[in-house]
């Protein structure tokens, strides 16, 4: 530590060099704290306490499939299950068939099973008593200026009504809000409406339903109630399949794309050209101080000490660099994000994402030094002075 | 005065980089003759023409500043074209799948396909509107099809990994409206049989799809008996007879599209005019070049959105690593340059050497970087849950020239900023000061 004068004037002796490379490490690392956020918000969809603690349950033949409803009772018996809700894709879209909307058409205890979706008691009722109302995201409602009373229209892109219109009206009657902002971004940009009203008004529903969810009263008997409510429908005409919420998560993101093999072949690219960069800048720093790293040695410090200086240089630099790179990426995120309308929702450069960039930054740091380093410690005090 | 230089210098930038991103190669091939004929014919030019070839010469003494160049550029072009490849490649994959001489029937407001429901009447009714192409037998090529999702065990996952493949039972017909398609291995399906043929990609997706297996769709078992081709979307379906599957999904008589094959692409106005005005058919008409095409639209402009932001990015750290390089090279030939200029050697000829050497690194590590995109990446198969379908689509990243040259324009921008500044300051050093220093 008593030597950080000495180092911080060494890395800032020739400014224009030093500032021109802080912001070629400024870039990469700005890159890798926004493709780590990408990386961490498709692995960390749906992993949540609570929901581990819930089921889904879909038809077995594929997603597109419809169950029947008569399966909530049933399922409501199996040992181990609290609560048992269901839903149906409404695929909703506003204005423009572009403008998708999440949205579902459920039972009105859903929001039971959801404790981090967060409703006034009193919009809560509204909901309850109107056939026609829906509840809305936050996020979702400032996208669109949608206030508690307005009357929306929507497309729904599957379900005409009984008339054969693709329009539906309905009263927002409350507007959700997800408690933990950071992880629970889905549910602000989230519509629900009753299931009975599309239920009635759809003449394509008949009556079933598109998935059900179920809340496990202990998340260790998971497993179990899975395959208890699996069994129900056993070799019937239309068998289930249920995962937690975390499986089924994280199967569609992984169909999705495969993010973590994009994000490694571009990060590996890009480290590995800072790598050249910074060596160059390491060793031209070197090659210049030849006379001054002899001058050190002759006043007492030993090989080692040379040899710890310039790799203290070394990744202080590319410290200096990636700091205010993942500092950059973690103030630009959330602007993007709020400037998306709701469009995109990455989550800001998290504690793991700092962790592992810090990590690299030291890394390179001393891969960069290492040459530059070992080169300054084999110093020979009569031949550097000679400037041979 | 230093200030306004710069602040001339950054508009200047800003000026020819906009230039440039609109420049079309033909313009691009005028620019670089008239600098040809200018550094043959002229006077100045000749002298820029050997300053050049002076600092050109002495690369090889700075191979290590000078890679950083290459390679920083490299790694732009490379992550920018593959990025872009993919994009590429899939809306490809799905223009290719439409044509402008065959129609998509859909339920009226129905996003896709897999949305759509078409009920008995409506399926025996489209195929009598006019503009229709007729087979051999008189009858008019028309297929309806159901099209659904099955979820099977994806390759190389584990027990567990399940993904979802479309399903599309078909007639007869499907293959009179896509002659594209064709089976590769087995044989085609018996019509009434629980039998499927697979296309490559999905084949190549998933686990159990080879002929003579049988899978499970729900509580059925099925057999693979054939793997067909198409060289688009297709490719990435799995095909039954249509009773059958609609009798596996409950569907009954109703079927979620009619394609139909015009008789030439001058008839689909009549054809979507005819249906709009039945009043018993409530459908939307498109030929499957739209519908295919607005399909890919959303996530292809993603794609493109993601590759040019990861592509900015690195090209800022790209351009100030050559600014470094350049700069050192400048002060390290200051001397020579500044005697150069105390013989009569005017700026011009200077700022021109130093521009042109690093726009010929530039150009050397944009080469480098498309050669390795189209190397490692030209034909690399992909595959995401596409809009529109249900089912994984696979794809071929597709490295055309056309983004070869947007990789190497690139490249050529980043050397023109990452040499116009040494450049400046190479022309305006103090020549006593430059002679002077040690």
């Amino acid at each position: 530590m008593k030597y950080l004068h000495l180092i911080w004037a060494a890395l800032f002796r020739r400014k224009a060099r030093t500032i021109l490379t802080l912001v070629s490490i400024m870039a990469a690392f700005l890159l890798f704290g926004m493709l780590d956020a990408v990386r961490t918000s498709f692995n960390q969809a749906g992993q949540s306490a609570n929901g581990a603690q819930r089921l889904q349950t879909g038809s077995k033949l594929s997603f597109i499939q419809t169950l029947p409803q008569s399966l909530e009772s049933q399922i409501a018996q199996v040992p181990g299950v609290k609560l048992v809700t269901y839903a149906n894709w409404f695929g909703g879209a506003y204005q423009d068939p572009h403008n998708q909307v999440f949205s579902f058409a459920v039972e009105p205890n859903y929001i039971d099973l959801y404790p981090e979706i967060e409703v006034s008691p009193a919009e809560r009722k509204a909901f309850d008593d109107t056939r026609t109302g829906v509840l809305v995201g936050e996020t979702l409602a400032k996208r669109f200026g949608w206030k508690v009373g307005d009357k929306i229209p929507l497309q729904s892109t599957i379900f005409p009504n009984r008339q054969g219109s693709k329009n539906w009206t309905f009263d927002v009657m409350g507007i959700m809000h997800s408690k933990d902002k950071k992880a629970g971004g889905f549910y602000d940009q989230l519509l629900l409406l009753h299931w009975k009203y599309f239920d009635e008004t759809t003449p394509f529903n008949r009556g079933t339903v598109g998935w059900y969810v179920t809340r496990v009263t202990d998340v260790n008997q998971a497993d179990r109630v899975a395959k208890a409510i699996d069994a129900i429908s056993a070799n019937s005409d239309h068998e289930t399949r249920t995962q937690t919420e975390q499986a089924a998560t994280a199967s569609w993101m992984k169909q999705l794309a495969d993010i973590g093999l994009i994000v490694g072949s571009i990060m590996g690219a890009v480290f590995f050209t800072l790598l050249l960069l910074s060596g160059n800048t390491m060793m031209q720093a070197v090659r210049e101080r030849t006379s001054e790293l002899a001058v050190l040695k002759t006043i007492g410090f030993s090989n080692h000490a040379v040899l710890g200086i310039v790799l203290a240089e070394s990744v202080l630099l590319l410290l200096l660099g990636g700091v205010i790179g993942l500092g950059l990426a973690s103030l630009i995120i959330p602007a993007v994000s709020a400037n998306s309308g709701g469009m995109l929702n990455l989550p800001s450069v998290g504690a793991s994402s700092w962790a592992l960039g810090l990590v690299l930054m030291i890394v390179i740091g001393l891969l960069v030094g290492a040459l530059p380093a070992l080169r300054a410690m084999r110093l020979n005090i009569v031949d550097a002075l000679a400037g041979r | 005065m230093n200030f306004l230089i710069n602040l001339a210098l950054l508009a200047l930038v800003a000026v020819v980089l906009a230039a440039w991103i609109a420049l079309p190669w033909q313009g691009v091939l005028a620019l670089v003759v008239l600098f040809a004929a200018w550094m043959a014919f002229t006077r100045r030019g000749q002298q820029a023409a050997s300053v050049t070839s002076v600092g050109i010469s002495t690369l090889g003494q700075r191979v290590g500043s000078s890679a950083v160049i290459v390679v920083g550029i490299a790694g732009v072009v490379g992550v920018l074209v593959a990025l872009l490849a993919m994009g590429e490649g899939y809306s490809q994959t799905l223009r290719n799948t439409g044509t402008s001489d065959t129609a998509i029937v859909m339920r009226g407001s129905s996003a896709s396909e897999v949305m759509s429901v078409l009920d008995h009447d409506s399926v025996t009714l489209i195929p009598q509107a006019p503009g229709i192409a007729k087979d051999a037998k008189g009858q008019p090529i028309a297929s309806p099809e159901l099209v659904v999702a099955a979820n099977l065990p994806l390759k190389g996952g584990k027990a567990d990994d399940e993904g979802s493949v479309q399903v599309r039972g078909v007639s007869e017909q499907a293959w009179a409206v896509r002659p594209n398609v064709k089976i590769i291995e087995g044989r085609n399906f018996q019509p009434g049989m629980r039998e499927l043929i697979v296309g490559k990609g999905a084949a190549k997706q998933f686990a159990g799809l080879e002929p003579g297996r049988t899978i499970r769709l729900g509580s059925e078992q099925w057999q693979v008996v054939g793997v067909f081709s198409s060289g688009d979307a297709m490719d990435s379906e799995v095909w039954g007879d249509a009773s059958a599957v609609a009798d596996t999904y409950r569907r009954g008589s109703s079927r979620a599209s009619v394609v139909v094959r015009l008789t030439d692409p001058k008839a689909y106005d009549a054809f979507k005019a005819e249906l709009d005005g039945n009043p018993q058919l409530k459908v939307d008409v498109s030929t499957t070049l739209d519908y295919f095409a607005k399909q890919s639209e959303g996530m292809s402009k993603v794609i493109r959105g993601i590759g040019i932001t990861v592509g900015l990015i690195m090209a800022i750290g790209a351009m100030f690593g050559a600014l470094n390089t350049m700069f050192a090279a400048v002060a390290a030939r200051a001397r020579e340059i500044a005697t150069l200029r105390a013989i009569g050697f005017r700026g011009l000829p200077v700022v021109v050497a130093v521009m042109l050497e690093t726009m010929l690194l530039a150009l050397i590590g944009g080469v480098i970087g498309g050669l390795l995109a189209w190397l490692l990446f030209n034909g690399y198969s992909a595959s995401t849950l596409a809009a529109g379908t249900v089912g994984k689509l696979s794809f071929e990243l597709k490295v055309t020239p056309a983004l070869l040259w947007t990789g190497l324009k690139w490249a050529l921008a980043i050397g023109f900023i990452g040499g116009l500044f040494p450049a400046m300051r190479a022309a305006r050093l103090p020549v006593t000061t430059a002679l002077r220093e040690l």
